[in-house]
């Protein structure tokens, strides 16, 4: 087995791309995807920690939970994305800047 | 190095390689969607590799599966394929890129400079579906009722959002 340090580092440099992608991208499909990615990062930091306790499964119950928000934030943000798109034909965040200050 | 330690760094490499192909993927939307593919199949794989069996099947299933599919369709349903936004202001990729690299570098010193402890043995059964599925509707049949109803949230959510007129 790796040292779990490598397991937490990888997830480490996961959700910095992840950040990365949400703070530079104007492409709210990529946006989307970059936060999917930072779930997953979340995700793979669970399964390492519970594999250093493993006489309960608590994290990996909880890998199960963030798929199911996961899969809920997909749907409704693509919902979201449709709307915008069928209302300014254009998924460009710099375009929709309303509630920005 | 064993077999199992390749492996763990090949997947991870390849999670990353193509992480990173997601991101810096300027042109093509289809192409980005498929490398987040490849993502989550090799973080499949490393639970794999770390006896987490019910969280992988269920990390292709849903991820892999379900959501990116969802991506796809959205991306091929609003003609999107070209990625026509080029990042606007390249001061702001630039600061945030350096940010970011400080931060993990920070994260990964910290880490390899306090050791974690090392992994102990693992039960029988460990990450198998009767353990999960046990622990699951026994001690967190509420967290379970709770995803439920969030899903008919979304659901509902979703399909309001998407509608074109609302009446």
């Amino acid at each position: 087995m790796v040292p779990l340090e490598h397991v937490i580092g990888l997830s480490a440099i996961l959700f910095t791309i992840g950040v990365i992608g949400v703070a530079t991208r104007r492409n709210l499909i990529i946006v989307l995807m970059s936060i999917e990615l930072m779930l997953n990062a979340v995700n793979l930091a669970f399964v390492g920690f519970n594999r250093l306790h493993p006489e309960n499964l608590d994290g990996q119950i909880f890998v199960l939970m963030v798929i199911a928000v996961a899969a809920s934030e997909v749907a409704v943000g693509l919902g979201i994305m449709i709307s915008m798109f069928r209302n300014r034909d254009s998924v460009d965040l710099e375009e929709v800047s309303l509630l920005k200050w | 190095m064993t077999v199992f330690s390749f492996l763990f760094y090949l997947f991870a490499a390849l999670a990353v390689v193509s992480a990173l192909g997601m991101v810096m993927n300027l042109r093509n939307t289809v192409a980005a969607a498929l490398s987040l593919v490849v993502t989550m199949i090799s973080l499949a794989a490393i639970y794999v590799l770390m006896e987490a069996h019910l969280v992988a099947a269920i990390q292709i299933m849903v991820y892999a599966g379900a959501i990116v599919v969802l991506f796809l369709f959205v991306v091929m349903l609003l003609n999107l394929r070209q990625d026509t936004f080029a990042p606007g202001r390249q001061w702001l990729v630039k600061s945030a890129g350096a940010l970011a690299g400080l931060l993990v570098g920070a994260q990964l010193v910290r880490l390899l400079s306090s050791p974690l402890p090392e992994l102990p043995v693992l039960p029988e059964g460990f990450g198998g579906y009767r353990m999960l599925g046990i622990s699951l509707y026994t001690d967190y049949v509420l967290l379970v009722e709770m995803a439920s109803l969030l899903l008919l949230a979304a659901i509902v959510g979703a399909l309001i959002l998407a509608k074109r007129k609302i009446d």
